[in-house]
């Protein structure tokens, strides 16, 4: 089962890998290997948005997500105007709909939005006339994420379809790991959520995955073994003791990796918790692409603004 | 450029394979004579990238020498992305793939039909981001007229004299199954 | 004298077994007649109610409205226009305004303004705390001396076993019952939505169903230990209603509430509302089986009474993302026709019961007056027609607030007239007698 692309991308937004068919997600992969390419030339730089805006609407701390979107946007010549929570008018109580209205006011072509709540690029999405590219909304996807760990899948692999990807971390809370579980399954790949169960979401067997309380069963003939960052800010103590025992029982150490397929890589969407998730050594080991993965995060977010790029039945000016 | 069979298309032929095959020989024949052998061939999508392929091969051996052959995709550097085109309607991309620098030599853009001209300017725009070529030059099998734009071509297979609204095909077996150009006219257009 | 004749109408009487086609006479605020083709007296106004059903008012257990502190979202005149608007005669209201409603002073004042209103009655409900805090006994007595008939911390739960346990006790000496939100705070962790496959699917943090069973088991068992009147709001789980059967089994007279949108939307409704907080409540909506096992609890009688849980909140409360928004949508204009359509027309239970469940045993439970067409009972009537088929439409609400999941939804089966004190205070869309 080869996916045939589709011919376009058929919404406005990219909000979600729920919403996106496989053969958009194919689309989004084939387009964004062609512009892998611009990378490599002496110019980094096509004129393909020239004169699009967009805007970069980060209400939740990133650096790197925020730097890729970045480098993507310049490297097709659009405009970016960045806007961060900490500077923005919502921590003077401005609600998120009347932070977008305003900006809506200078007529961008694209908002990036990442924000803790679930479903605020989902809601914009309806109101604002704008292409909304979701970087992360709460818990619920991180759509580019899952669109460059496919890519990167992809380039090791050749076909998605048949993987097996283990996805160790706090899945209860993360949202890569539910964008990866949406796309892989569209794709046809086999999915198997790992962590202890105070940190595994209810009913996970309707994303289409199987799930694990241990890690070492799971890595059994595993292609790609993604490790989550645990994530601190998000954590208290009650759904896991230390970071000690998360590393002692669940951490990806040289002699786990063995028990996984020999051609197996090793991917994490960073920033690394060096010895709490992963051991250094597993990290800058010959079989982790995490590196690739930051190069291809680039490669896919071009891909969107191309692919959503184009005209609207009316311009953003008209609200 | 595709057929549209269902309506009321007519379609003339004004060259078949062997007129393709004596012209390409001529065309190749022009490039050799101006520049020599040492010429790098970018043929631009889609039918640009087999013209340019029998061009090399035929230079090939006449000089007796490995002609540099790449392929180009223009769709990033289109000047109609923007509100003129349909939502989220991008062209497909296709690879661009050049075999080597392009600095200091002598670069031919080859593309099977030169109508207005636009597609010829966002490939200039395109090689100038690789490089800065010695010259470029540019060949293409048919030129119908109506340009948009001042760009004019410096070896030409076949001028045909089109108005606007026609539609000129060519194809190539590699690609179409079968050799030659055609000019679709609809039913009740005057000449 | 003040005479209203209702003439030709189907009447539906729980308390006395009543199904019929009768004439209801009204006379000074009271019931005084209920017969067949009764004689006209002089000086009497006279409704036809040909082919309407004729039912003793409805009383919602359950609402909430804004006044005193948070009028833009709702005050008492306008709520009591949706009661009146929406087929209930009398409404509870909860104490969570601003100031609460822990003193008998904002008691009183709830009731004057009702008062002036002079729409539907309106019974107060007093805090079960001071400031709804949880931690010290509000004047329950000085409350109940001001009106108040029944106590609760809604929309807080009672999270202090100790508290809940001498709320219990004390409100023994006012024969007041103790109405609960059960929520055990720690367990819904800040969740938004049911926890189960839906959540995980639509990536919002759940409140699971245990969160309300383990309260229910709590309060259940302190309610037994105590002696007191345990009633439980607003249930949704299946396990809350086994719970209630048990504890019954065992000899506990307890009473509990389900709200009209709890049996007729499920998690899969909010999934498919694309994260608009219209569709949040609290407790959520839970997944099919949940609705499915109310549906039995109010076949089989397990459930004694059906309210509104009206929340009104302004639309820019509800301009937040779904975690972020505050629970609630209204229901007092939406409750009646949702039972009817769903309950009755959907063949779950027959008219008597429903009336029951709106009327009589709301009555009962609280120890208000009505519920019942008695020769004597107060003259408030809801009059329904069950044929007329409509479309929810939030703009005409007489509420203040729009926050509705159900806009747009057709409906068989709505209030036609309410009648107060023998007083025709809606009829035909509209406040007052036409």
């Amino acid at each position: 089962m080869a996916v045939e692309k589709a011919e376009a991308l058929t919404g406005k937004d990219v909000v979600g890998i729920d919403r996106l068919s496989a053969g958009e997600i194919q689309l989004i992969l084939e387009t964004a290997d062609e512009l892998l390419e611009v990378a490599r030339r002496p110019i980094k730089k096509v004129p393909t948005l020239r004169g699009y805006t967009v805007v970069n609407l980060f209400m939740e701390p990133s650096t790197r997500t925020r730097f890729s979107f970045e480098v993507a946007e310049k490297r097709l010549s659009a405009d970016t105007l960045n806007f961060s929570s900490s500077s923005s008018s919502v921590t003077k109580g401005e609600t998120l709909f009347d932070t977008a209205r305003n900006l809506m006011a200078m007529a961008p072509d694209f908002i990036v939005i990442r924000h803790a709540n679930s479903g605020a690029p989902h809601r914009l999405a309806e109101v604002i006339p704008a292409s909304i590219i979701n970087a992360g909304d709460g818990i619920n996807e991180h759509p580019t994420q899952a669109l460059l760990d496919a890519f990167t899948m992809r380039q090791r692999f050749d076909s998605l379809e048949g993987l097996k990807v283990v996805i160790a971390g706090d899945i209860r809370h993360s949202r890569v790991a539910r964008s990866n579980a949406f796309l892989l399954d569209k794709m046809g790949a086999e999915v198997r959520f790992v962590a202890p169960a105070s940190l595994l979401p209810r009913e996970a067997e309707d994303l289409g995955v199987s799930t694990f309380v241990r890690l070492e069963p799971a890595l059994e003939g595993a292609d790609v073994v993604m490790m989550l960052r645990i994530q601190l800010e998000r954590q208290s103590k009650m759904n896991f003791p230390s970071m000690r025992e998360y590393f002692d029982f669940f951490a990806l150490t040289p002699e786990r990796l063995a028990l996984a397929a020999e051609h197996a890589v090793v991917m994490h969407p960073g920033p690394m918790n060096r010895g709490v998730e992963i051991d250094s050594v597993v990290a800058d080991g010959a079989q982790s692409v995490i590196l690739e993965q930051v190069t291809n995060g680039v490669a896919i977010r071009m891909a969107i603004l191309y692919l959503l790029a184009g005209g609207r039945s009316e311009s953003p000016s008209d609200s | 450029m595709t057929a549209d069979s269902s309506s009321q298309t007519r379609l003339l032929q004004v060259l078949d394979e062997a007129g393709m095959d004596r012209t390409i020989a001529r065309m190749v024949a022009e490039i050799v004579e101006r520049d020599g052998g040492d010429v790098m061939l970018v043929g631009i999508h889609t039918r640009g990238v087999p013209l340019a392929a029998r061009l090399a091969r035929a230079i090939e051996g006449t000089a007796g020498r490995k002609v540099a052959l790449g392929r180009l995709d223009i769709a990033l550097y289109r000047d109609d992305v923007g509100p003129w085109r349909p939502a989220h309607q991008q062209p497909v991309l296709k690879e661009t793939v050049l075999p080597g620098p392009i600095d200091d030599r002598i670069v031919y853009l080859v593309d099977d039909v030169l109508f207005t001209g636009r597609t010829i300017r966002a490939a200039l725009d395109s090689l100038v981001d690789y490089g800065r070529p010695r010259a470029v030059r540019l060949a293409v099998l048919v030129d119908r007229g109506h340009r948009e734009l001042p760009i004019a071509a410096d070896v030409v297979g076949r001028v045909l004299d089109t108005t606007a609204t026609e539609d000129v095909q060519v194809r190539f077996a590699e690609v179409d199954g079968e050799d030659g150009v055609w000019i679709g006219r609809e039913a009740g257009d005057g000449g | 004298m003040n005479r209203l004749l209702i003439r030709n109408g189907r009447v539906v009487d729980p308390s006395q077994g009543l199904d019929q086609g009768m004439d209801v006479l009204l006379e000074d605020g009271c019931v005084a007649a209920v017969g067949e083709r009764l004689e006209t007296p002089a000086e009497t106004s006279v409704l036809d109610a040909v082919g309407l059903v004729v039912a003793p008012g409805f009383i919602d257990l359950h609402t909430h409205l804004r006044e005193p502190g948070f009028e833009y979202k709702e005050t008492i005149f306008t709520g009591c226009r949706a009661a009146v608007a929406g087929g209930f005669t009398a409404i509870c209201c909860m104490p969570d305004t601003e100031p609460v409603n822990d003193d008998p002073a904002v008691t009183g004042f709830i009731r004057e303004r009702a008062e002036q209103a002079d729409l539907a009655r309106v019974y107060p409900v007093g805090a079960i705390s001071e400031g709804l805090e949880g931690a010290e006994l509000a004047e329950i007595g000085e409350m109940a001396a001001a009106g108040a008939v029944a106590i609760s911390d809604n929309h807080r739960p009672v999270s202090n076993a100790l508290l809940m346990r001498r709320a219990l006790e004390y409100a023994r000496s006012f024969d007041l019952p103790v109405a609960v939100h059960e929520e055990d705070l720690d367990l819904s962790d800040g969740g938004s939505m049911h926890e189960g496959g839906v959540s995980t699917r639509i990536g919002l943090r759940g409140i699971p169903s245990s969160a309300e069973d383990v309260m229910v088991a709590r309060d259940l068992l302190l309610a037994e230990f105590t002696g007191g009147r345990l009633h439980l709001c607003h249930l949704s789980t299946s396990t809350a209603l086994d719970l209630v059967r048990v504890a019954r089994r065992r000899g506990l007279a307890v009473s509990c509430e389900v709200a009209a949108h709890q049996f007729v939307l499920t998690d899969e409704d909010v999934a498919g509302a694309n994260y608009d907080p219209n569709w949040k409540t609290n407790p959520p909506l839970r997944d099919a089986a949940e609705v499915e096992s109310i549906l039995q609890a109010i076949y089989d009688g397990t459930v004694d009474a059906i309210v509104s849980d009206h929340e009104p909140h302004h639309a820019d409360d509800k301009e937040l993302d779904f975690s972020d928004a505050p629970a609630g949508i209204v229901g007092l204009e939406t409750a009646v026709p949702l039972a009817l359509d769903r309950l009755v027309h959907g063949r779950v239970i027959g008219l008597m019961q429903l009336v029951r469940l709106m009327s009589t045993r709301p009555a009962e439970v609280f120890g208000l007056p009505g519920g019942s067409l008695r020769e004597g009972a107060p003259a408030d009537l809801t009059l329904l027609d069950l044929r007329v088929l409509r479309t929810v439409d939030p703009e005409s609400f007489e509420s203040s607030a729009r926050n509705t999941p159900f806009a747009g939804m057709r409906l068989k089966g709505w209030p036609a007239a309410t009648i107060v004190g023998g007083k025709i205070v809606w009829q035909g869309g509209r406040v007052g007698p036409r």
